[in-house]
């Protein structure tokens, strides 16, 4: 039986192993090709992490000459450990998004001491700046002054917001919720009828709408810090027959542009969605370039460029070049 | 009693209440209800209006309530069962909720994401996702009952791979189902103004009322889960027995996972049904049913996530802010819970009848 179960125990890690998808390839050394070691996060997280790892994968590849490792992790220690198999390894270029921002420092100096450039992705670390060439991250902060910058420009006698806000912490509901707050605290007539976590969950944010719609308070304008939110406070809203999107009565904004949120926009069920652009790939693949030709990045702090897209303007160009 | 018309009848009565189980889900209840009652009776308003797609409807936060809670008062049935039988937890029902709803979108939407369409009758997709559940649930179910492993350990597997597995059965991708019939059993049928999960939960709870009835699933679970080796000896098949409880909690999952993709007709692999274990876990809990096995009352865990429910409405309702949120449900939750420990029952039925015997004693001297 202890034998069994041994057998058993030794069964279920190498079956979990699989799902943590461990699999830090071995590069093999052809000639010409440009090594990249990519560390991500699990694509399976989001669509924004789908769309990031598809996006990755389309640029580094042999056909762009590049001969690329992807490993995949949800968790810091994973990631470390296999950043040091890349610099074991002695790619040319270690590709870093990280799951968490503490740990990073050894293992960025051993690269750093092998004459690995580092360029950070997505998340930034904690760790001495010139331990990475460059770090091609989203400015949260510009993402929620956009969206923000953008309902003031609606020119509403009265704002009157229901706020459902992402997991409390994170970048994304800090940088999307900061924006609002400074603009509720400087004008009167900003108001929030409530300001809530739904934690990325539709069904919450329904509930927080639908407590909002039976309470009877008066509100015209939903602030949902991603699409999900977003539609789940749509869904209280059709239960109650209450009209939203273009010339409806209650404005609804969202964040993250996924490809069916952008069509509600298209068909004016929503009136705003603020992009959390995943297309980094290209970015990081010109200061790849640069580094060949010996150019320096300018600055080691690269924003990519994020926009909010308006029901009032969209096409479905955008909903096929954008849309997540 | 009820010929001995003494004048402690009504405290007699009492001391009866506080001995059942159900007492302290029911006073949770009762102390919710008065507390809104006190702090804004429009919390008990019910309106009548018609949905944006012109179909009556009713709503308030009592429907919100009912609603909602449907999925969990489904999985606290399964989750009951598994306590009672194993002594131990399925932490898996999120992972789980997210593999059987991912399932009946595959079946429904083919390869295409975004099918005008369905490819399946939505019967066949639920009775497929049925199947899947039930044997993700003989898999926690053998690993308890065969191999002997502690059933939080055991269902750890599921809980750490379920979402991977539920995103790996669509390709990673999001599916949306635009067919208005598919929304309809997490929504409203036209015409029928009580939302269906609602509808759909009694059913659940008529069914496993006439099993517990009409079969000895629930003597053979009690017996096993006080003593596995003396139900043995009186000829039950323990392993057996735990196993199918696990089964049973498969069904409750896919039920609640089909429940839960309806409401939107799509899914969010890392969101959906997030934390609904531990929900449904201090369901039980709060039933007042021992977490270690053994005796158990459905209709108490029942009740139990109905409280669940009530509390995060009106915590919505009185709009307390995201970041203290988790503490007052915490607070709540500790003092329900240390109320319904079988320890402290206990100890409040003993203080009771030395009242009661004291308060006369007392006079005569």
């Amino acid at each position: 039986m202890k034998r069994m179960l041994l057998a058993f125990t030794v069964l279920l890690l190498s079956v979990m192993a699989v799902f943590a998808q461990g699999s830090a390839e071995g590069a093999a050394d052809d000639g010409g090709l440009i090594r990249v070691g990519i560390i991500n996060n699990d694509p399976n997280e989001s669509g924004y992490r789908t769309a990031n790892d598809a996006d990755l994968k389309r640029v580094f590849n042999e056909e762009n000459g590049y001969d690329a490792s992807f490993y995949y992790s949800l968790r810091n220690d994973e990631q470390i450990a296999a950043a040091q198999l890349f610099v074991q390894d002695g790619v040319d270029y270690l590709l870093l998004s990280a799951a968490g921002t503490a740990g990073w420092d050894s293992v960025l100096q051993d690269a750093y001491d092998a004459g690995i450039y580092t360029i950070l992705f997505d998340r930034t670390v904690d760790a001495n700046p010139d331990l990475y060439v460059a770090e091609v991250v989203s400015d949260t902060n510009l993402q929620g002054q956009t969206a923000v910058d953008w309902l003031a420009s609606q020119n509403l006698d009265e704002y009157n917001i229901i706020h459902i806000q992402g997991v409390m912490g994170s970048s994304a509901q800090i940088g999307r919720t900061d924006p609002l707050n400074a603009m509720v605290e400087a004008n009167d007539n900003w108001n929030l009828v409530t300001q809530q976590t739904a934690e990325w969950n539709a069904e919450t944010a329904q509930q927080i709408t639908q407590a909002v719609i039976d309470s009877g308070t008066p509100f015209n304008v939903i602030y949902a810090e991603n699409d999900d939110m977003a539609r789940g406070a749509v869904a209280a809203l059709d239960r109650a027959n209450i009209s939203h999107g273009v010339g409806g009565d209650v404005i609804v904004m969202g964040f993250d542009c996924n490809k069916w949120a952008l069509e509600e926009l298209l068909a004016g069920r929503w009136n705003y969605d603020g992009q959390a652009n995943p297309f980094q790939a290209d970015t990081i693949d010109g200061i790849i370039r640069d580094l060949e030709n010996g150019i320096e990045p300018e600055s080691k702090t690269i924003y990519l460029v994020e926009q909010g897209f308006d029901a009032a303007t969209i096409t479905q160009e955008d909903v096929d070049k954008y849309g997540i | 009693m009820s010929i001995d018309k003494t004048p402690s009848i009504g405290l007699q009565k009492a001391s009866g209440l506080f001995r059942r189980q159900i007492f302290i889900p029911l006073a949770a209840l009762i102390v919710l209800i008065l507390f809104n009652l006190i702090a804004d009776p429009s919390f008990f308003e019910i309106s009548y209006g018609t949905n944006s797609a012109g179909n009556p409807v009713l709503s308030g936060y009592l429907i919100t309530i009912l609603d909602n809670a449907s999925e969990l008062a489904i999985l606290a049935i399964g989750m009951t069962l598994v306590t009672a039988a194993s002594g131990g937890q399925d932490i898996s029902v999120g992972a789980a909720i997210a593999i059987s709803g991912s399932v009946v979108l595959r079946v429904l939407c083919g390869d295409n994401p975004r099918p005008d369409e369905m490819q399946a009758s939505i019967l066949t997709a639920f009775l497929i996702s049925c199947v899947v559940s039930m044997l993700f649930g003989a898999f926690n179910g053998t690993l308890v009952a065969y191999f002997n492993i502690q059933p939080m350990i055991a269902t750890l597997i599921l809980y750490t791979a379920g979402r991977s597995i539920a995103a790996w059965i669509n390709n990673n991708r999001l599916p949306i189902i635009s067919d208005p019939s598919f929304g309809y059993f997490g929504t409203f049928i036209p015409g029928i103004p009580i939302p269906t999960p609602i509808f759909i939960a009694i059913i659940c709870m008529a069914i496993i009322a006439l099993v517990l009835k009409f079969t000895t699933l629930g003597l053979y679970a009690q017996s096993v889960g006080i003593n596995p080796n003396s139900a043995k000896l009186n000829g039950i098949n323990p392993a057996f027995i735990k196993f199918i409880t696990y089964v049973i909690m498969g069904l409750c999952v896919a039920v609640a996972g089909f429940i839960k993709v309806t409401r939107f007709s799509t899914i969010n692999y890392s969101v959906v049904a997030l934390d609904i274990e531990m929900d449904a876990i201090l369901a039980v809990a709060l039933g007042g049913n021992a977490l270690s096995g053994g005796k158990f009352s459905m209709v108490s865990s029942i009740l139990g996530a109905y409280v669940i429910q009530f509390l995060t409405t009106t915590l919505f309702k009185f709009n307390v802010s995201s970041s203290a949120l988790p503490a007052y449900k915490a607070v709540v939750v500790i003092v329900l819970v240390v109320l319904s420990a079988p320890t402290v029952r206990e100890t409040l039925k003993k203080a009771w009848n030395r009242l009661r015997a004291g308060s006369p004693a007392r006079k005569e001297a």
